[in-house]
């Protein structure tokens, strides 16, 4: 089975650029444990695909390598930041891919491209080989065009792994059996309140709607759910990811591999660190930089790194109260369908909100998924589903339902829409 | 850097800390002895290749994560318990940003707020008064690689073309040991260290080379005005940090230095500024580092690809239960059952005998023949051959056996020396070079009377002085007897034996 890997996973005998100049000619001397595990399960790596430097971005046009486009409408974006995961997928350049997702870079691609796209709980796939953006919040998972796919897919690189401390020791939830078992009778479905309204796209909203009754009717109960923390996510999610990237970004320094600039002979070591990252990060990734650098500076931290841990303890609160009266937590994927490449490049905080949905699962560490269900003026609509932490077999189990019950009605899977490229 | 606007009149120490009381905390990083580093398995063996024990994990490569090394928690733990500190049921590690080519990943893994171990003490015997140290911290870090400037005349980064950096050393796991200011003299910063030392030598939990840099220390100096009688004490003052002394030598004489010219400074009313210095062996005096007026802002936040450390009681207890004897436990036990003095112990200690010495007392010898057996003839045999006395070829059973034969008298010390030579040159144990050598002592009646006879006859003259009542002209006679025998007799029985043919 042939595999799209994001090019921030190593891969011996490929380069890893994470979408950076910095990383240029870096043949990295290991596989991540995710290659190596789609190694053992003989699947084929196709290649590295396309992604916003070091995984910042909502758009893939943050890419020293140029911007991927999304095969639904070739002027515009395919998320991010596994955009050219999802855009190959959508593509049929590749039946699964790999992404991966520190505030929503598989779920959002895979809505705006019509895919199936998994966050996994956090600790459930090995970061080993992860180049880390945000350590915290990083997780790898699938892009795939179906439910089943991505649970197979899933199933693959799922599970314990002493190389990561961050790893959970504990048996992968039965992912491919739900996705099989499509039900969704007796289930306690919640509509998080806090996920809708003003900023969504009346489009994107009608179909969200549309899926919800759909599963109701499917024997679902409805309920609606407040998580009333979720409105400081995205300020918390800007402050911890950045401060973790400074840090985690800091080893590029041209000392060891990749891009050097400035060594004349004459330059001191810091000065062609200095110049190094100066030619080597783009302005997105600079910018996420200075940020978490302040944002962790002595006299600051308290009021701002400290502060976003409360919130996120106060949405994984949240969380845990709403499980405790649902199985799931539903949403829409994403405020809008796909906008147009150049959109909103130089509006970074419009960029940001397309993340809103998605930010609250990664600052719990809880599972979550984006399944299409249908489309908005032409272009896809992705549908979020969360579930407690370890319980991502409910959102195969919801997914698959749903999935079912939308080509039964249409007659034909969503991708079959898509336009001829 | 700037010059002082007033020239300083140094003074004499003694002067000095009659006027200031020095007030000193020390910092000592010792690199743990695990067989693996930190967080990864490469080897921590001292003097490899360079850049031959390293992996991704260790040089920071993208995408590598840690995992910590059990081994390095419990040999902390070991010294947070021999410490008196407390271990901590929950802590976490830090990241401690700052950019350096010899830090692979441009953050050590270093633990900032919430330590392993705190709130100890070790106490500390200088000249029979114990001074009591307190321990605030004991923590873990990784170790950075080593930096070569190469170019220079001085080996350091000025003045240097390139560097090249060594990533071996880079994760090998430290502990950082943190004292409270409890320390007042350079004698006491010196007998700390050493102290330090010697419990983690016990501990076996690094080999504490401080030549390697096994065991570094940084000294913080200050000093404040004594108090009148009945006022209090003054707050302290600007302290100086001399980073990385590499012997006990060094601490004691940084210290010293230290202390001497912030009173010269104090005494012109400049102020001292807090900074970082390094010492220079040669000229005994400290110099001000690369001072950054505003102190580095490390960034510090919790390392996120490492889980928070929960140790549990039962864990730590067992690791205590595990602790071997200790330097000040073993210096009481060994006051009480061989009535050997402080000053014997530190004697024995810094001849590196201690061990050897109880192990030939519990072969059956006499603590004080052991003691003088190892601390005289074979301390000095270990010099000569430069290697230390654990290094000789001669087991403690085997010296045991030498004062057994020189209790029974088979064996004069000069004898003895003989055999240990025998010994030492692998002619086998002491009773096979006895044999072979015909060393033991003549008992043999007829033949020493024979000789008596004979030294009497060769000398008269002597002979009639002895027997006119001059005991003490005796001694060429004995000489003579002795070399008739080649030294294979006890010298006193020759002489009372003499006496009596003479009749006096
Ligand atoms: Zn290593």
């Amino acid at each position: 089975m042939p595999l799209a890997l994001k090019d921030v996973l190593t891969a011996r005998g490929m380069p890893t650029t994470c979408g950076s100049r910095i990383l240029e000619g870096w043949y990295p001397p290991y596989d991540a444990t995710v290659t190596a595990r789609l190694r053992a399960a003989d699947v084929v790596i196709l290649g590295k695909a396309n992604m916003d430097e070091f995984a910042m971005g909502s758009s893939t046009e943050n890419s020293a390598y140029g911007a991927t486009r999304n095969p639904w409408d070739l002027a515009r974006i395919p998320g991010g930041s596994s955009g050219g995961s999802s855009a190959a997928v959508a593509a049929f350049e590749a039946p699964l891919a790999i992404g991966t997702d520190t505030g929503g870079s598989i779920r959002q691609p895979a809505a705006v491209c019509g895919l199936v796209g998994v966050k996994p709980t956090y600790g459930g796939v090995s970061r080993y080989g992860l180049v880390a953006f945000s350590s915290s919040l990083d997780q790898a998972g699938p892009l795939a065009r179906t439910v089943t796919d991505a649970a197979l897919l899933h199933a693959a690189i799922a599970g314990h792994d002493p190389l990561d401390s961050t790893s959970v020791d504990r048996p992968v939830p039965p992912v491919v059996e739900a996705a099989a078992r499509r039900e969704v009778p007796g289930m306690r479905i919640g509509v998080v309140r806090e996920l809708s309204g003003e900023g969504y796209e009346p489009g994107v909203q009608a179909r969200f709607d549309e899926a919800v009754a759909l599963l109701a009717q499917l024997g679902a109960e409805i309920v609606e759910v407040s998580c009333p923390h979720f409105d400081y996510a995205l300020a918390a999610y800007y402050l911890i990811a950045p401060s973790e990237c400074s840090s985690n970004l800091a080893r590029f320094d041209a000392m060891r591999y990749g891009l050097r600039i400035g060594d004349d002979g004459e330059a001191g070591a810091e000065e062609v660190m200095s110049r190094t990252r100066d030619v080597g990060f783009g302005p997105e990734v600079k910018r996420r930089i200075i940020l978490g650098t302040y944002a962790l500076s002595s006299g600051y931290y308290d009021a701002y790194y400290g502060q976003a841990q409360k919130v996120r303890t106060l949405i994984s609160r949240d969380f845990s109260a709403a499980f405790e009266r649902v199985d799931v937590l539903v949403s829409p994927t994403t405020p809008t369908v796909a906008f147009p490449i150049g959109a909103k490049v130089d509006d970074p905080i419009a960029m940001y909100l397309n993340d809103l949905c998605t930010i609250p699962a990664n600052l719990a560490g809880v599972p979550a998924m984006s399944v299409p269900v249908g489309l908005s003026d032409g272009l896809p609509v992705g549908f979020q589903i969360m579930a407690p932490a370890f319980a991502d077999d409910r959102l195969y189990q919801v997914g698959g339902a749903l999935e079912a019950a939308l080509d039964a009605r249409r007659g034909h899977s969503l991708l079959a829409a898509a336009p001829a490229l | 850097m700037s010059t002082p606007a007033t020239v300083l009149t140094t003074p004499a120490y003694d002067d000095a800390v009659a006027r200031y009381e020095p007030v000193i905390g020390l910092e000592t990083h010792v690199e743990l002895g695990t067989a693996s580093k930190m967080f990864c398995g490469c080897s921590t063996a001292f003097g490899a290749t360079p850049n031959s024990q390293v992996c991704p994990v260790c040089l920071g490569l993208p995408g590598a994560l840690p995992v910590i090394n059990e081994a390095a928690i419990r040999f902390a733990v070991m010294i947070g318990l021999a410490l008196n500190c407390q271990i901590a049921s929950w802590c976490r590690f830090a990241r401690k940003n700052y950019f350096y080519p010899d830090m692979p990943k441009n953050f050590q893994i270093s633990q900032y707020d919430e330590p392993l171990c705190t709130n100890g003490w070790l106490a500390v015997e200088v000249e029979g008064e114990v001074h009591r140290v307190g321990i605030t911290r004991v923590h873990l870090e990784e170790d950075t690689g080593k930096s070569l400037h190469v170019g220079g005349a001085t080996g350091r980064i000025h003045g240097a073309t390139h560097s090249l950096v060594d990533y071996n050393r880079a994760g090998i796991p430290l502990v950082e040991i943190v004292t409270e200011p409890d320390v007042r003299s350079p004698e006491v910063a010196r007998a700390y260290v050493e102290e330090l030392r010697e419990l983690c030598r016990s501990l076996a939990v690094s080999d504490v080379r401080m030549e390697q840099g096994s065991l570094r220390c940084d000294a913080n100096v200050s000093l404040r005005l004594r108090p009148a009688p009945g006022e209090p004490e003054a707050p302290f003052g600007t302290r100086s940090e001399t980073k990385n002394l590499n012997s006990l030598r060094s601490v004691e004489r940084a210290v010293r230095s230290e202390i001497i010219r912030q009173a010269a400074l104090l005494d012109a009313g400049e102020r001292v500024v807090q900074e970082t210095r390094h010492f220079d062996e040669a000229s005994g005096r400290t110099s001000s580092g690369r001072s950054k007026e505003e102190a580095t802002d490390y960034r510090y936040f919790p390392e996120p690809d490492l889980a928070p450390l929960a140790l549990s009681r039962e864990y730590v207890e067992a690791v205590g239960a595990s602790l071997p004897e200790l330097p000040s436990q073993r210096r009481a036990r060994l006051i009480a059952e061989h009535g050997f003095s402080g000053r014997d112990l530190v004697d024995m200690g810094n001849a590196g005998v201690l061990e050897l010495v109880e192990q030939t007392i519990a072969a059956g010898a006499t603590a004080a023949a052991a003691r003088k057996w190892w601390l005289n003839e074979l301390a000095r045999r270990a010099a000569d051959a430069g290697v230390t006395p654990a290094e000789l070829a001669i087991q403690p059973v085997q010296v045991a056996r030498v004062i057994e034969l020189i209790a029974e008298g088979s064996l004069t010390d000069a004898l003895a020396r003989k055999v240990i030579d025998g010994v030492l040159a692998g002619e086998g144990g002491p009773d096979e070079v006895v044999a072979a050598r015909g060393l033991a002592v003549v008992t043999d009646d007829s033949a020493l009377s024979a000789a008596v006879d004979t030294a009497i006859a060769a000398a008269p003259d002597i002979a009639d002085k002895v027997r006119s009542g001059k005991l003490n002209a005796v001694g060429p006679l004995v000489g003579a007897v002795m070399k008739a025998m080649k030294g294979q007799a006890d010298a006193a029985t020759v002489r009372s034996l003499l006496l009596e043919r003479l009749g006096a």
